[in-house]
């Protein structure tokens, strides 16, 4: 606290002196809420009578406690334990593409690890001239790079292969998020233990409860693969694979390995659990693909959707959604009111980037009639997000993963909103 | 900069430049991190790799040993017969169901390789106390679990050779020769592009009841 005589202090003596009543009375914030009108033109607004708390209050900020409702959401029935499920972001709260740290979905297959930075190492050896151990602080030496890409579970949307199910695009949709990413690529620290020429994959394993390992194309670690410390500017958050991690732009989540402490460097796939027993794609002929490793297109409209329905009648809305691909920029997003007999193009908010959350927008006057809305993304690839009836066809109903294709509300017209499947 | 000679050296044998003497051109190398030796290696070093094998280490199991072992430290997850505990999973079982409508993916069924399960068995089990297992007691779990699936006699030892030896029974069941996808063909039609009008196929998850509601969740 400031010394008596200190010219801030006396300042806040002067003010509060003026707000005076008040600030004695204390009265409620609550109270004043529940007044309500109270605060509305033509009244002097309760909060501008009072001085707020100083700079000291919070030295690391948090969210308004009237947006108490952003939040991460699991849904119980998922998982057998709590260690290893599974949290959804709340893509219906959150405007443009970056994912605030705090509310980046988590998957986490044995708890989330309590890592002391300066204990921690990572080690690489196998197929290297010369296996060496890093510190963080080594590591934060190196030339360093930041990448802004979306994440994706493989599971997202895997609960709707047989029929729509979640209502809401937390759970229909929630398991992507979009941060930036800084650290150091994969490629640096590879060349300094100097990969051997007969190297093809590698294997990255988490310092976790479960000891996270995937199996990951060495071509793929020498292209864009960043082992990062820093998500959103900030050193990365614990449940999000503090202080180390794999960031594996456009592949699937589970590759992307959390708290991240050894690289083995090898000459074939290790075939671990989570790249045979999970993580694969079963097919009708039950035969099972193994290393579908990219996130294909994917879009949804997150507004409305079931959490934000249509409140204000007929009129202007802003139709509101976010696309993605594993395999490059999003170059086309066409919206459809009818389910998919027409389609209009969306526009895109700019910066559009490779393989990561792209915004985009649509005017809608609304006639009060019922809807089936529907967003479809084409990337720069030339990829196009399928119909489920399509992606059905290719797959069949069981292989849980990648299920990318375009998702359907049904609009009533009183406007709230139902997560349906159309054919 | 350098922490040991020999790593200068061999920087100078090989002609590489320097970082000092880069200046702003960034070096091949850094000489960053420790050279990691061969025992800190051996203490991280836990992989097994599945389909050869490698990396399995010395010892053996009984499938009598693992009987006990599960028993106390895996059936009250995972059932007294590997059948899964409530919402824990199912181990064994579900033979020859992949290609029906509730296929049952466990090591007996699915799994193609027996030692990506001793790797995961000592890497991360039993649930809450991963790598505290013997090497001898994860061999003796295996065994009693490829027992459990018909897959192993009841009074012979298990070791890294047998267990290399092993073929499960989807060991065939993958689509390895690389990703198949894109598997779908683009459909970029803007107007008219339907034939009949839309027909809803499912519309149940406003009234399942699965989805946790905003007020439940808050709390
Ligand atoms: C406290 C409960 C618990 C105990 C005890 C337990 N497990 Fe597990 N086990 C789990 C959970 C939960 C998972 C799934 C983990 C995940 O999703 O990543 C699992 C997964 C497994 C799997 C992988 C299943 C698959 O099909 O992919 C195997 C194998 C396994 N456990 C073996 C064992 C063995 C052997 C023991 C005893 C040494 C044991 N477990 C003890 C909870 C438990």
């Amino acid at each position: 606290m400031s010394p008596p005589n200190d010219p801030s202090r006396r300042r806040f003596l002067k003010t509060s002196a003026i707000g005076g009543l008040t600030l004695v009375a204390g009265a409620g914030v609550g109270e004043a809420m529940a007044a309500g009108a109270d605060n509305l033109p033509p009244n002097v607004p309760e909060w501008m009578k009072t001085l707020g708390p100083g700079v000291t209050a919070n030295p690391y900020g948090n969210p308004s406690p009237y947006e108490k409702n952003t939040i991460r959401r699991n849904v119980p029935w998922l998982t057998a334990t709590e260690e290893s499920s599974i949290n959804f972001t709340p893509l219906h709260e959150l405007d443009g593409i970056i994912t605030p740290s705090g509310l980046c979905f988590e998957r986490h297959h044995g708890g989330v690890p309590d890592i002391d930075p300066e204990q921690h190492r990572l080690m690489i050896h196998g197929l290297v001239d010369r296996p060496l151990i890093f510190t963080m602080a080594d590591l934060m030496r190196f030339p360093s790079v930041s990448r802004i890409h979306f994440l994706e579970c493989p599971a997202n949307g895997g609960m709707e292969w047989k029929g729509a199910q979640m209502a809401g695009v937390q759970f229909s949709h929630g398991m992507v998020h979009c941060c930036e990413w800084t650290g150091v690529k994969l490629s640096t620290l590879l060349a300094e233990a100097g990969v051997q020429k007969s190297a093809k994959w590698i294997l990255a394993e988490g310092a976790d409860a479960a000891a996270m390992t995937r199996s990951i194309p060495l071509a793929k670690a020498m292209d864009d693969i960043i082992v990062c410390y820093s998500q959103n500017g900030e050193r990365i958050r614990p449940e999000n694979g503090y202080p180390l991690r794999l960031l594996v732009p456009g592949w699937e989540g589970n590759v992307n390995i959390k708290w991240l402490r050894r690289i083995k460097v090898g000459d074939q796939p290790w075939h671990h659990r989570e790249e045979t027993s999970k993580y694969t794609d079963l097919m009708p002929d039950g035969k099972a693909r193994q290393f579908t490793f990219v996130q294909e297109a994917n879009s949804v409209i997150t507004s409305p959707c079931p959490e934000k329905p249509l409140k204000h009648g007929k009129g202007f809305y802003e139709i509101r959604g976010l696309a993605w691909s594993g395999y490059g920029r999003i170059k086309k997003v066409d919206v459809s009111t009818d389910g998919g007999m027409n389609w209009r193009t969306a526009e895109l908010q700019g910066p559009v980037l490779s393989r990561c959350l792209t915004r985009f927008r649509l005017p809608l006057q609304w006639d009060g009639r019922p809807m089936l809305l529907q967003s479809r993304a084409t990337d720069d690839s030339g990829y196009v997000q399928p119909s489920i009836e399509n992606l059905r066809k290719a797959r069949g109903l069981n292989s849980i993963y990648h299920k990318n294709s375009i998702h359907t509300w049904r609009v009533r017209p009183d406007g709230e909103v139902e997560n349906v499947q159309i054919a | 900069m350098f922490r040991s000679l020999k790593i200068l050296a061999i920087l100078l044998a090989l002609g590489l430049a320097l970082p000092v003497a880069a200046q702003d051109k960034p070096a091949k190398r850094f000489g960053f991190g420790t050279p990691a030796t061969t025992e800190q290696i051996a203490g991280w070093n836990i992989d097994v790799r599945g389909p050869d094998g490698a990396g399995l280490p010395p010892g053996k199991g009984s499938v009598a040993a693992g009987e006990e072992l599960f028993m106390a430290q895996c059936a009250a997850c995972h059932g007294e017969f590997a059948e899964g505990a409530g919402r824990y999973p199912e181990l064994i079982g579900g033979r020859g169901t992949l290609k029906s409508d509730d296929p049952r993916k466990t090591i007996d069924s699915y799994w193609p390789h027996g030692p990506s399960l001793y790797d995961y068995i000592y890497r991360a089990m039993p649930f809450g106390a991963p790598q505290s297992l013997t090497h001898d007691e994860v061999y003796s779990i295996v065994a009693w679990l490829l027992n459990q699936g018909d897959l192993w006699p009841a009074d012979k030892d298990l070791d890294a050779a047998s267990l290399k030896a092993l073929k499960l029974p989807n060991r065939d069941g993958f689509i390895t020769g690389g990703d198949p996808r894109p598997d779908v063909k683009p459909d970029t039609c803007m107007t008219n592009c339907r034939t009949a009008p839309p027909k809803i196929t499912s519309d149940l998850a406003a009234r399942l009841g699965v989805t946790p509601t905003q007020q439940k969740a808050a709390d």
